[in-house]
Order: C-alpha cells, then sequence, then structure tokens
C-alpha cells in the first residue's frame, strides 16, 4: 500500500471540469426560467435560483468531503447504505408526503428530500460490492439472479409509491449486467416486446376493407405474425426442434400482443395513457395531455440555430411550459441557446457518459469498474428519458436532467454518485486487482 | 471472459447514437422545420380587458339621463417596445420624450411583459388618430374604456359621479382591479353592483410585431363582458331641469315627491354644477375647483344633508298628533297671548282652522303644552318627561328625526328631541314644558332635511301614511326587476287630515293668506309656509305644499337660503314646480320671470 498524498492528484480534471459546466450552464436556465422582474432583489433562499446556487455549494463540500474519505469506506460501507436505502423506501411508505400523486418525500419542515435518491446510490455501492465478490461466480444463474434481486428490491418499493420515473432508472443497471456477462439477447427480447407493445396499441385504431370483408388492424397483425413464422419454419424446418421453438416463440408474441390491450387499459393509471398515446400520435391534445411537450417544442423551434439570447426567450419568459425548471429545463436551454447550445449538451453528457466507461474499463478493481457501469447507467436513463420528452421521443416521465434540474436533492445525489467514482478512479494506480 | 471488455464499446455506441438521434431531431426541430418557431412568434399573448359597458340611467319616461361614452387607454407591454420613431410618437400624443421615457420607465418597474397604462382615458376622437399610426409603434395598443356622459347635464346630485377604485376599495372588493371605475357618489353609488357588469376577457395571440394574429386556444378562453343592469329613475327630467333653472342664482333645495307612490319626481340642490365635469382625467381637478368653492358649496347636497329647523311647518304635526291625542278639537280655540310666545299681529284663532292659516305661535305653544302635561305624574318634571316620550315617538311616525329609506348615500336623519336628548343636555328631571316650549313651533331642537319636508307634504297628501321616497323605480339587464316599496302609517286618523288640508288650502287661497303667492289657476294648491330661522344671516324662506288637494299629484319642498319669509320666494316656486309638472306649461309667465331674475346670492346680513 502506498503513504498518504496529496488527494488531488490523480483526478480526473476532465469529468470534473465537465460536471462544472454542466451544473453551470443548468444553473443559468434555472435564473432564466424562474426569473421575473418581481424577484429582483430578494434573498439568496426567496427564488429558485438563489436556491440552486445553495444546492450547488452544498453539493461542491460534499464532494470534496468524498475526496477526503478512504476508498475503502465505500466498498465497506455499500451494503449498509443499500440497507438504510431500503429501509427509508419502506419508511417513505407511511411517513412519506405525497407530491405529484406519489408518496416519495420525506418533508422536514424547509428541508425534503425523496428516499429514492439515497437507494440509487446505495444499489450502485451493493451491485458493485456483490458482483466483484462473486466475480468468478457471476455465469451462473443463481448469481445472476441475487445480482437482479439487489437491482429488484428497490424498484418494487419505489413501484408502490408509485414513482415510475426513478423505478425506471434501475431497469438501466441491467447495462451492468451486460458488461458482466448477461447476453445480449434479453436487449432483443426487450426491445421486440417494446416493438409488439407500440405495435399493439398503433395497430387498434386501423381497419382496412379488402376484397370486400373488413379487416381489422390487430387481425391482420396476427395473420402476418402466422405467415412470418411459417415462412420461418420453411427456412429451418431441417434443423432440429425448429418447429417447437418457433411456434412457442409465435405463442408467446402473440399471447403478450393480445395482453397488451388489457394491461394498457387495467394496470396503466389514465395519465399514462394519455401520455403514450399523445407520443404515439394516436390521440393529439396540445392543450391537453400534449400540452407540456407541444409547448416545449414550440421552445426549441423558437430557439432557432443560435437561441433568442440569455432571458429573451418569449416561451421561457412568459411561463408557457409548464414544470420548465425542473423537469423541463432543457427546452429553456433550446430557446435560449439554440440549436448551438442543445449540441453542446447532448455532446457533453455523451462525452461524460462516455469517458466513465472508458475510465471503469481501466480499473484494476472489479468493485470501481461495476461501479462505474452503474454511474454511467444512471446518468444515462435520465439523460435519454429526460431530453426525449422534452423532444417528443419518449412519453412524459418526470425525472430530471442530471446537474440541470431544478432540485437539491437530485443534484446532490447526481454529485455523489460521480465523485465517489472520480474518489474511486483517482485511487486505480495504487488498487490490486 | 476477456470478450466481455469490449462491450465497452457497444455501451458506449449506444450513448453515442442516442446523442445522435436527440442531435438530428433536435436540428430538425430548431433548424429546419420553421413551424415550431413560427408558433413560438404567433403565441405570445394579451390579455385584453373587455370593459363592461356601465348600466344607462334613465329617467321616468324614459329619456336617459347618463350614459357612456368611448374612450380609449393606451397600453403599453414595455418588452415589445423596441426601435420605435420615439419623436413621432411623443409628436402623436403631444408628450415630449422625457415624459416618454419617464412614463416608459414606470411601465417597466411594474413589469416588462404585462400591460400598463401609458395614457389614460382618451377620447374617441383622440384615439382614431393615434390608432392609424399604432402599427409603427410595436408594444402599444388601444383598450377601449367607457366614460359617462350626461347627455342634458342635469341632476348633478342625485346621479353622482364614477371614479378609478381607490386602494381600500380593491382591499375590501377582490372584485375590482386596479384602473376599474366605481361609483363614487349619488345613484352611481348606491347601484353599483347593478351598474357596473361583469369584465370580460378577450386572449389574444399577437406576433412579435404586435398585431393580433387570432383567439387564442379559438377562443375558448375568452368571456363576454356582461353589460350593467339599466336603471329606471323615478326622476322627471323636464322639471328636475326647470327646478334647476329656477334655482340659479339661489341657494337652497327643491323636492317633489309623487304622493301616492313615494316616488322622487326631483331632487334639487342649489348651488349644483354640471355633472361633465367630473368625468374622466379632468375629474381630479376639476373636483377640487368644486370643493375649494366654500361660499357656494356646489358639491353638498343641501335637499339630503342640509338641516334647518322646521318652524312653523311643524305646527301641522303638533295639530294631528293634539287631534288624535283627544287634547284639543277642531273648534278649539285659543288666545293668541304674546307673553307666551312672540307672535305677529292677527285676531285670536276660534278653531284649528284658523290657527294654521294665521300660523298663530301661542296656539301653539298651547297645543304642545296640553300634549307634553298629561297629568300622567304629580311632579312637573315627571309628567313633562313621560309626555315627551309619548309625544317624540308620535312625531317619528312622520319619517322625521331618523334617516328616510331614500337610495342615496349621505342621507341625513335630522333630529326630534327626546326624552334622553334633554335629559343629556340639561340632566334628568331637570327640565320640563317651559323649557323645551319652542319645539312647539318648530324651533329649538326640531331639525329637518329637506327630503323629510317634502315626505310630510306627501303624508299629508295621502292623510296619514307616506311610502319610502325613492329614485330607482326598475332594473333591467340580464333580469328584470320592479323595486318593492314600503307603506308607513301615521297612526293618525284621515279624519284628522281633513280641516288641516282644509286651512292648508286657505293658506294659499284665501285673502289673508301666508302663501297667495302659490296660488295656481285652475288648480286647488294645498301649502304651509315657514320660516327657518337662521341665526347666522337672513331666515330661510321655506314652503311646502301639494296639489291638487283631491287626488294629490305632486307634493314638494321648497328652502330658499336667506330669502326670509317662506311666502315670498319659496311658494312661488313651489307653484311653478306644480304646474309645470301638473299642467306641462306655465301660464303666469310673469311669476316666472321675477324668479328667473331674482339673485338672492348676496342678501346682506341683517343680524
Amino acid at each position: 500500500m502506498r503513504s498518504r498524498r496529496n488527494i488531488f492528484e490523480d483526478i480526473d480534471w476532465i469529468t470534473v471540469f465537465i460536471y462544472t459546466i454542466l451544473a453551470f450552464f443548468g444553473w443559468v436556465c434555472i435564473y432564466s426560467a424562474t426569473f421575473s422582474d418581481a424577484n429582483i432583489g430578494l434573498g439568496l433562499t426567496q427564488t429558485n435560483h438563489g436556491k440552486q446556487m445553495l444546492f450547488m455549494i452544498i453539493s461542491s463540500i460534499v464532494a470534496i468531503a468524498i475526496l477526503f474519505l478512504d476508498h475503502r469506506f465505500f466498498e465497506t460501507l455499500a451494503y449498509g447504505v443499500y440497507g438504510l436505502g431500503l429501509a427509508l423506501l419502506l419508511l417513505v411508505l407511511v411517513f412519506g408526503s405525497e407530491i405529484k400523486g406519489a408518496q416519495s418525500w420525506f418533508v422536514m419542515g424547509p428541508i425534503s428530500f425523496q428516499p429514492s435518491e439515497i437507494a440509487k446510490y446505495g444499489t450502485a455501492l451493493a451491485l458493485a460490492k456483490f458482483i466483484s465478490a462473486n466475480h468468478n461466480t457471476f455465469n451462473t444463474f443463481q448469481t445472476r439472479l441475487k445480482a437482479a434481486a439487489i437491482i429488484c428490491m428497490p424498484a418494487a418499493l419505489i413501484m408502490l409509491q408509485p414513482d415510475v420515473g426513478s423505478m425506471l432508472v434501475f431497469t438501466a443497471l441491467s447495462i451492468v449486467l451486460y458488461r458482466e456477462g448477461l447476453s445480449g439477447w434479453f436487449f432483443v427480447l426487450g426491445f421486440i416486446a417494446i416493438i409488439l407493445f407500440i405495435s399493439a396499441l398503433y395497430l387498434k385504431q386501423y381497419e382496412w376493407v379488402i376484397f370486400g370483408t373488413l379487416i381489422k388492424g390487430k387481425v391482420a397483425f396476427i395473420t402476418f405474425m402466422v405467415l412470418l413464422s411459417s415462412f420461418t419454419y420453411y427456412i429451418f424446418r431441417k434443423a432440429k426442434g425448429s418447429l417447437l421453438i418457433i411456434s412457442g416463440a409465435l405463442v408467446a408474441m402473440l399471447g403478450f400482443f393480445l395482453s397488451v390491450d388489457y394491461v394498457f387499459d387495467n394496470v396503466l393509471k389514465i395519465h399514462h395513457q394519455n401520455r403514450i398515446n399523445e407520443l404515439l400520435g394516436i390521440v393529439s391534445d396540445p392543450k391537453g395531455a400534449g400540452y407540456n411537450v407541444h409547448q416545449s417544442m414550440i421552445a426549441f423551434g423558437s430557439g432557432g440555430f443560435s437561441g433568442r439570447g440569455f432571458l429573451e426567450g418569449t416561451q421561457t419568459q412568459l411561463k408557457y411550459v409548464p414544470e420548465q425548471f425542473t423537469d423541463f429545463i432543457f427546452s429553456t436551454l433550446g430557446e435560449e441557446w439554440g440549436f448551438l447550445g442543445t449540441f453542446l449538451v447532448i455532446s457533453l453528457f455523451v462525452f461524460l457518459m462516455a469517458r466513465i466507461i472508458w475510465l471503469s474499463e481501466k480499473q484494476r478493481s472489479v468493485f470501481t469498474r461495476i461501479y462505474g457501469y452503474s454511474v454511467a447507467s444512471i446518468f444515462f436513463i435520465h439523460f435519454a428519458i429526460n431530453i426525449g420528452m422534452t423532444i417528443g421521443l419518449a412519453p412524459v416521465i418526470g425525472i430530471p436532467l442530471p446537474f440541470f434540474s431544478y432540485g437539491g436533492s437530485s443534484l446532490l445525489s447526481f454529485t455523489l454518485l460521480l465523485f465517489t467514482f472520480i474518489k474511486l478512479d483517482s485511487e486505480r494506480k495504487f488498487v490490486l486487482r | 471472459m476477456n470478450n466481455l471488455e469490449n462491450r465497452k464499446l457497444i455501451v458506449i455506441s449506444v450513448f453515442i447514437v442516442i446523442g445522435l438521434i436527440f442531435s438530428l431531431r433536435l436540428f430538425y426541430i430548431q433548424v429546419i422545420d420553421d413551424s415550431y418557431s413560427s408558433s413560438a412568434d404567433n403565441q405570445a399573448l394579451r390579455f385584453v380587458t373587455k370593459y363592461p359597458a356601465r348600466g344607462i340611467i334613465y329617467d321616468r319616461e324614459g329619456e336617459i339621463l347618463v350614459h357612456n361614452q368611448a374612450a380609449f387607454d393606451l397600453m403599453v407591454i414595455p418588452r415589445q417596445v423596441k426601435n420605435i420613431d420615439t419623436f413621432g410618437f411623443c409628436e402623436l400624443l403631444h408628450i415630449d420624450t422625457a415624459e416618454f421615457n419617464l412614463r416608459l420607465k414606470k411601465a417597466r418597474s411594474y413589469s416588462s411583459y404585462r400591460e400598463s397604462v401609458f395614457q389614460k382615458q382618451l377620447t374617441a376622437d383622440e384615439y382614431a388618430i393615434i390608432a392609424e399610426n399604432l402599427y409603427r409603434f410595436p408594444g402599444f395598443y388601444g383598450q377601449k374604456r367607457s366614460l359617462r356622459l350626461y347627455p342634458d347635464s342635469t341632476a348633478a346630485h342625485v346621479l353622482g359621479y364614477i371614479g378609478e377604485v381607490g386602494a381600500r376599495d380593491l382591499e375590501r372588493d377582490s372584485f375590482y382591479r386596479s384602473g376599474d371605475f366605481i361609483g363614487i357618489g349619488g345613484l352611481e353609488r348606491e347601484y353599483e353592483k347593478f351598474l357596473r357588469g361583469k369584465r370580460g376577457l378577450e386572449v389574444l395571440m399577437v406576433d412579435k410585431y404586435g398585431m393580433v394574429q387570432d383567439h387564442h386556444s379559438n377562443g375558448d378562453l375568452n368571456r363576454e363582458a356582461e353589460a350593467g343592469m339599466d336603471l329606471v329613475s323615478t326622476i322627471d327630467i323636464k322639471l328636475q331641469k326647470y327646478g334647476e333653472r329656477l334655482m340659479i342664482n339661489k341657494k337652497g333645495s327643491i323636492v317633489a315627491i309623487e304622493p301616492s307612490t313615494g316616488e322622487v319626481l326631483c331632487l334639487i340642490s342649489a348651488p349644483s354644477y354640471d355633472p361633465n365635469l367630473l368625468v374622466g382625467v379632468k375629474r381630479a381637478s376639476n373636483y377640487a375647483l368644486l370643493a375649494a368653492d366654500d361660499s357656494l358649496v356646489p358639491l353638498f347636497n343641501r335637499a339630503l344633508m342640509a338641516k334647518y329647523p322646521p318652524g312653523s311647518i311643524f305646527k301641522i304635526i303638533q295639530t294631528l298628533i293634539a287631534l288624535q291625542d283627544g287634547v284639543i278639537n277642531i273648534n278649539t280655540g285659543i288666545t293668541c297671548n304674546k307673553a307666551l310666545v312672540g307672535c305677529h299681529n292677527h285676531p285670536s284663532a276660534t278653531n284649528i282652522k284658523e290657527a294654521i292659516q294665521m300660523s298663530c305661535n301661542p296656539y301653539f305653544h298651547q297645543v304642545f303644552k296640553r300634549l307634553i302635561n298629561k297629568g300622567y305624574s304629580k311632579n312637573y318634571f315627571e309628567d313633562s318627561a313621560l309626555g315627551l316620550d309619548e309625544w317624540s315617538k308620535k312625531v317619528d311616525a312622520f319619517g322625521l328625526g331618523k334617516r328616510l329609506a331614500l337610495d342615496l348615500p349621505n342621507l341625513k336623519a335630522g333630529s326630534i328631541p327626546d326624552v334622553s336628548l334633554y335629559d343629556r343636555i340639561y340632566g334628568h328631571n331637570r327640565w320640563a314644558f317651559s323649557t323645551i316650549y319652542s319645539v312647539s313651533i318648530g324651533q329649538g331642537e326640531v331639525e329637518v332635511v329637506p327630503l323629510q319636508m317634502a315626505n310630510l307634504a306627501a303624508t299629508i297628501a295621502n292623510r296619514g301614511y307616506y311610502n319610502d321616497p325613492h329614485l330607482i323605480k326598475s332594473m333591467h339587464g340580464s333580469y328584470d326587476t320592479t323595486l318593492q316599496v314600503n307603506r308607513h302609517s301615521t297612526h293618525i286618523d284621515a279624519q284628522y287630515y281633513e280641516p288641516i288640508i282644509e286651512a292648508m288650502n286657505w293658506v294659499v287661497e284665501k285673502p289673508g293668506g301666508t302663501a297667495r303667492r302659490a296660488k295656481i289657476d285652475g288648480i286647488e294648491v294645498c301649502g304651509k309656509t315657514g320660516t327657518a330661522e337662521n341665526p347666522h344671516g337672513e331666515d330661510h324662506s321655506v314652503f311646502i305644499a301639494f296639489a291638487p288637494k283631491d287626488n294629490p299629484k305632486i307634493a314638494i319642498a321648497v328652502y330658499v337660503e336667506n330669502a326670509g319669509f317662506g311666502g315670498t320666494w319659496a311658494a312661488p316656486i313651489a307653484s311653478l314646480m306644480m304646474e309645470k309638472y301638473i299642467k306641462g306649461n306655465i301660464a303666469d309667465t310673469l311669476k316666472e320671470q321675477r324668479i328667473l331674475e331674482a339673485n338672492l346670492l348676496d342678501v346682506k346680513v341683517e343680524k
């Protein structure tokens, strides 16, 4: 082992730099989105941008504090943090406050936070610890099941709140499992499921008259699937067991396809149904369910190539976009900084995530690598869903854009996630494999 | 397991692909497709308040007393004011650039994004010139308002006026927004809730040049303004105007009531003012001018607020109560003993009619004494108190000593002395009839306002009851309604009114009557003069009357300040008014001429 050295040595300054730029850019957008003439002259804690500034200062202090900790601290406390996260998720179901339809917040006077943020951090640590400890047996079903359980337990508790957005964040951790050996076919299956789901919803509205008979969209689809399966079987008819596999796949797919309607109508809530219908273009209601996205898109359009300039966006300043300083903050960037701004920020995010993956692969410590993948995955799902929703490519799911969206709880949690990785990474030369 | 390391490439590729998809999508929305950006330009919203038309007030014949004229507020949204020809704009508005900058700065300090008033209440003509050029000045637009217009410049004290709401009203009633109008005086204030109507809203989409593109959400958010209710007044505009003409160069008031209904036919306070002076931007300065005139006090509504002693007219009430109580009868004669109280020279009255006709003071001194000292108690003081208590309640039944239910604000109650008043002045059991006898002839602590005297005339005309005097008959608009009036009895039998009415007829008709000047050819007039003692100068001339004697159409009270004896000025004015109302024209033009030419403002103070 080594002796105590300057903790700022070996830090990946590029990552720190990108983090700083994103947080600062985010703050500028929050300032603009919540700007009002009436705000001028108010104190730090009276305006949202003032509060965000406070959160940024607190986050920097936390970031520096993490760098002072010993890297073994995280590995040692991994299950502890995970357990704490689970306990808080249970407690919030009893003592939590309901905000926007989900019982997911602890409110204590002026301070409020979401335990799911701690659970995210804890799950990333626990997953890293568990897989690194059982690295040699990760090819067994049993170990993989346990790893999956680590991810699913907090996700299930969050589903009880119910907070779909935070729950979805946990699904991103399957990327970690993929890196550690999970077959890529799982993702292909997931992809097929999504295609079937969309097709089922989409085809419901169509019917054609062919040769004088009314053919409904769904019937046409089933016919098509049966024909496709028969054709596939015809090609592979000589392969052993192909009939069983293909007919099994067909039955499974048709079963899934036919159950979509039921699940959609009975399991999903009305507002989720509306958002999905809106996204797929099945329903267009720019004044109702689609209002948010519609106004957000107008904000992007209003920005054009180079943007309207700071505090000059009409959509932003006239407050057309609801939730613009939180979940829809990216539209503020789009309107006031234009395509140049959005492209820059997207590039920074992609670069940051890719860099974390890249650095993770350079680790000698399996723990650090898996943790790094977890962090990148979590950032990725936030990035993909949040930006996707503001530009009409993903359903409206309320999860924040890392470092950008207003909110102390999320900024602190993203800082914690990232700086723990930066700390672990800075030790890579000194950690034995 | 080594090949797993390469999975990082797949993961990173996924990140990059998603990033690329987002970038392409954004490039499409932000750079290629301009439908979104034009939506943004088209959806700057303008919330235009639609001000309701304030209710119109008509006279009893359907003539307009007050209605509305269009006016415009020039509004500004500071943020949208960019690169305009400031000099040209200032020229249009007749202001200098310093003023322009000052107003724009003030508007901006309120909000850059929301509208402020740049110039208030431009007339339709003024605005027309500006409107033609507004396209050159983005950020400015006209907001339609309406101001009051009084086509006959009459009945200022009745109608009142409106003005912008003050801080107190805004706090008290959430209906109002800054810049709204509210009734401040008269009927405008009394019927504010009905006249004001309901604000509407128009949500317009304007482009970046401030040009209106469309209604937002297909007009779903628009709300039509709801016009205020129209009021039908009881005022007869011809009579009101005629009375105002007669009262030129005089101080005083005329109130006329239709006895059978309580409808106020005219309500005049002189000197008056032109109600059009208190309209729009010039209201504040004109109001200050009117308020500063402390010799004529034109804003003071004498008909409702000036308190005078009723003088001899009060003797009618004394008589009625005494007859009802049985302390005298029609044929009671009392010597005119000038030792009791002063009187003019006349033969002693041998019955009640003569007493009223000659207005004998000692007669009523004795009548009042009988009313006060009824022998309820052996103690002279207690007896007086018991008697006065009974008496003052009976006087109250004539609508005296309390506010009548007239639908105008600031009405005074006057005063009828009661036991508690004298106890306060002199102390309990420290006063008796001999202390308060001047009340017998309507002097002392008795005070009435002209409206109450007109109401008394109506009560006598009705032989014993009155309907609440009122100025509004019915309302029309989102619903129609007729206003209810209450009838009040004096609890004095109609038979006792007959001798009094007879006597009042003699006052006008018989030689030696005090109001011969009130005679009208062909109409039997009943009246009573009074002289309200004025400690500050010449006495006030008072006359109440009604006509015709049978089936009366009009009851009236006329006060002319500092004009001395009631028969000289008040009586002829009353007769002209009644003739005008009943016949429509005046036969005796000499009488009319005399009144119109009289200037009683500068009567010398002799006392």
